[in-house]
């Protein structure tokens, strides 16, 4: 069996597969494969958000923490799932913690790369809006969804 | 357009004057609900389809519309499962084992789990809604073989939320069915999925073609009304699509009013809508 190259692996994911061609090859230029077990810190608040990790196998919890409470998990992402928008929006510092629940199988792309071949191909950054926004707006409107308490005794 | 029609109560006695019930037997599923199972008192249990309710009433308190959570297919088993959020609701919740109560019905539409044979059926249930779903996914499972594929998925508030939890657990299990469950948040420890129901989709219809998906979805209506318009963004025909709406009902037999949605009585013409007929009106907020 063919071992999968990272572009492979990009154009399986449901947000990259439909870059053009010749920008898939940009964005398969920065990255990497990662491996994380169950239980290690995918992400850490307040970092540097200077990796985009893309899921090929396995379940990371998004988590919020405060002083003295349990964390919570707030979001669970799987396999095709992208774990983080930091590295996108300026000052590219992650938001919140991630951790692996499962063995997880992912792409890193190194962040600071694919920000600056953005800069230098327009095409490449025109790529990143037109696919990453409808993937934006979906997590935002689950999330706006999830803040409702729909299944509350109030809940109608 | 509507939901199954079936022989209702309206059909067979004065479907005004409860019947006495007895509880055969009560138990808690949830913090703030619980299950009664019911054995007649006056006559034998009416037939009754799934996705139809009951109205319960609570002597001096008052009543209130249940959806049945057993199955059709059990003859003698009648069991509802009550959430505690007011007078009525709470009374019913509070019954014991061999305390009485009064019944009318069946009432309303039902799912029409028949008409699903050959196809691959969906049971999108939110919070409390697994209870008016289960008497179909019961249903569907007897009969799993008409079925290409039969697939629960389930949303809760948070893991404590999650309703029938051992049959649940049952059902996980089975190969007769794929369950996938999320709740909107939990602790550290849960190992299964947080986020609403709807980001869970592509999950659950995974390498399913979408047309022959035919989908029964019941919850707090925000999820329902979300939850329609992304199986519908998935490729689901709209006509494939049913939900199951709640009203405050009196009468259960379209006389009132009070359970009035536009030009449908919800008592009597549903509960049970095809999305198609309701999607317009489930957008407006006046009724």
């Amino acid at each position: 069996m063919a071992i999968k190259t990272i572009r492979d692996h990009l154009a399986e994911n449901p947000v990259f597969s439909g870059f053009d061609g010749d920008t898939l090859d940009l964005v398969a230029g920065c990255g990497h494969n990662v491996h994380f077990e169950a239980g290690d810190q995918v992400l850490r608040e307040g970092t540097d958000a200077d990796a985009v990790i893309l899921l090929r196998h396995g379940d990371v919890a998004i988590e919020v923490a405060a002083p003295q409470k349990d964390p919570l998990i707030v979001e669970t992402l799987h396999e095709g799932d992208i774990v983080d928008w930091s590295w996108l929006v300026p000052p590219y510092r992650n938001m919140s913690d991630a951790r692996a629940l499962t063995d997880v199988r992912a792409i890193s792309l190194d962040a600071g790369c694919i920000r600056g071949k953005c800069d230098d191909y327009p095409k490449l950054g025109y790529q990143m809006f037109k696919h990453w926004l409808p993937h934006l707006a979906g997590r935002i409107r689950a999330q706006r969804l999830q803040v409702l308490d729909l299944y509350g005794a109030d809940a109608g | 357009m509507r939901g199954e029609a079936v022989l209702s109560a309206a059909g067979q006695t004065d479907p005004m004057l409860p019947r006495r019930a007895r509880v055969r037997s009560a138990w808690r599923e949830l913090d703030d609900a619980v299950s009664l199972s019911l054995e007649p008192v006056d006559g034998d249990l009416a037939p009754f389809a799934a996705g139809q309710f009951n109205m319960l009433y609570a002597f001096g308190v008052g009543e209130a519309a249940i959806s049945v959570s057993s199955s059709p297919d059990t003859t003698g088993e009648l069991i509802h499962t009550i959430r505690d959020v007011g007078a009525v609701s709470g009374a019913l919740t509070r019954l014991k084992a061999g305390d009485m109560l009064g019944l009318r019905g069946p009432f309303g539409t039902a799912w029409p789990v028949e008409a699903q044979r050959g196809r691959h059926l969906l049971i999108m249930a939110g919070g409390l809604g697994l209870a008016p779903l289960r008497p179909a996914l019961l249903q569907a499972l007897a009969r799993r073989d008409a079925f290409a594929g039969v697939t629960l998925l389930m949303g809760a508030r948070d893991p404590g939320g999650i309703l029938f939890p051992d049959e649940l657990a049952e059902w996980t299990e089975s190969p007769d069915l794929d369950v996938v469950v999320t709740v909107d948040s939990a602790a550290p420890g849960w190992t299964g999925s947080v986020g609403v129901v709807t980001t869970q989709l592509p999950r659950a219809l995974a390498g399913i073609d979408p047309t022959a998906v035919s989908a029964f979805v019941c919850g707090p209506e925000i999820m329902m009304r979300h939850s329609a318009l992304a199986l519908a963004d998935m490729g689901v025909p709209d006509a494939a699509i049913w939900l199951s709406l709640e009203r405050n009902m009196k009468c259960a037999i379209g006389f009132c009013g009070h359970c009035q949605f536009g030009p449908d009585f919800v008592c009597k013409d549903g509960p049970v809508f095809p999305w198609p007929h309701v999607a317009a009106r489930m957008a407006l907020r006046e009724i």
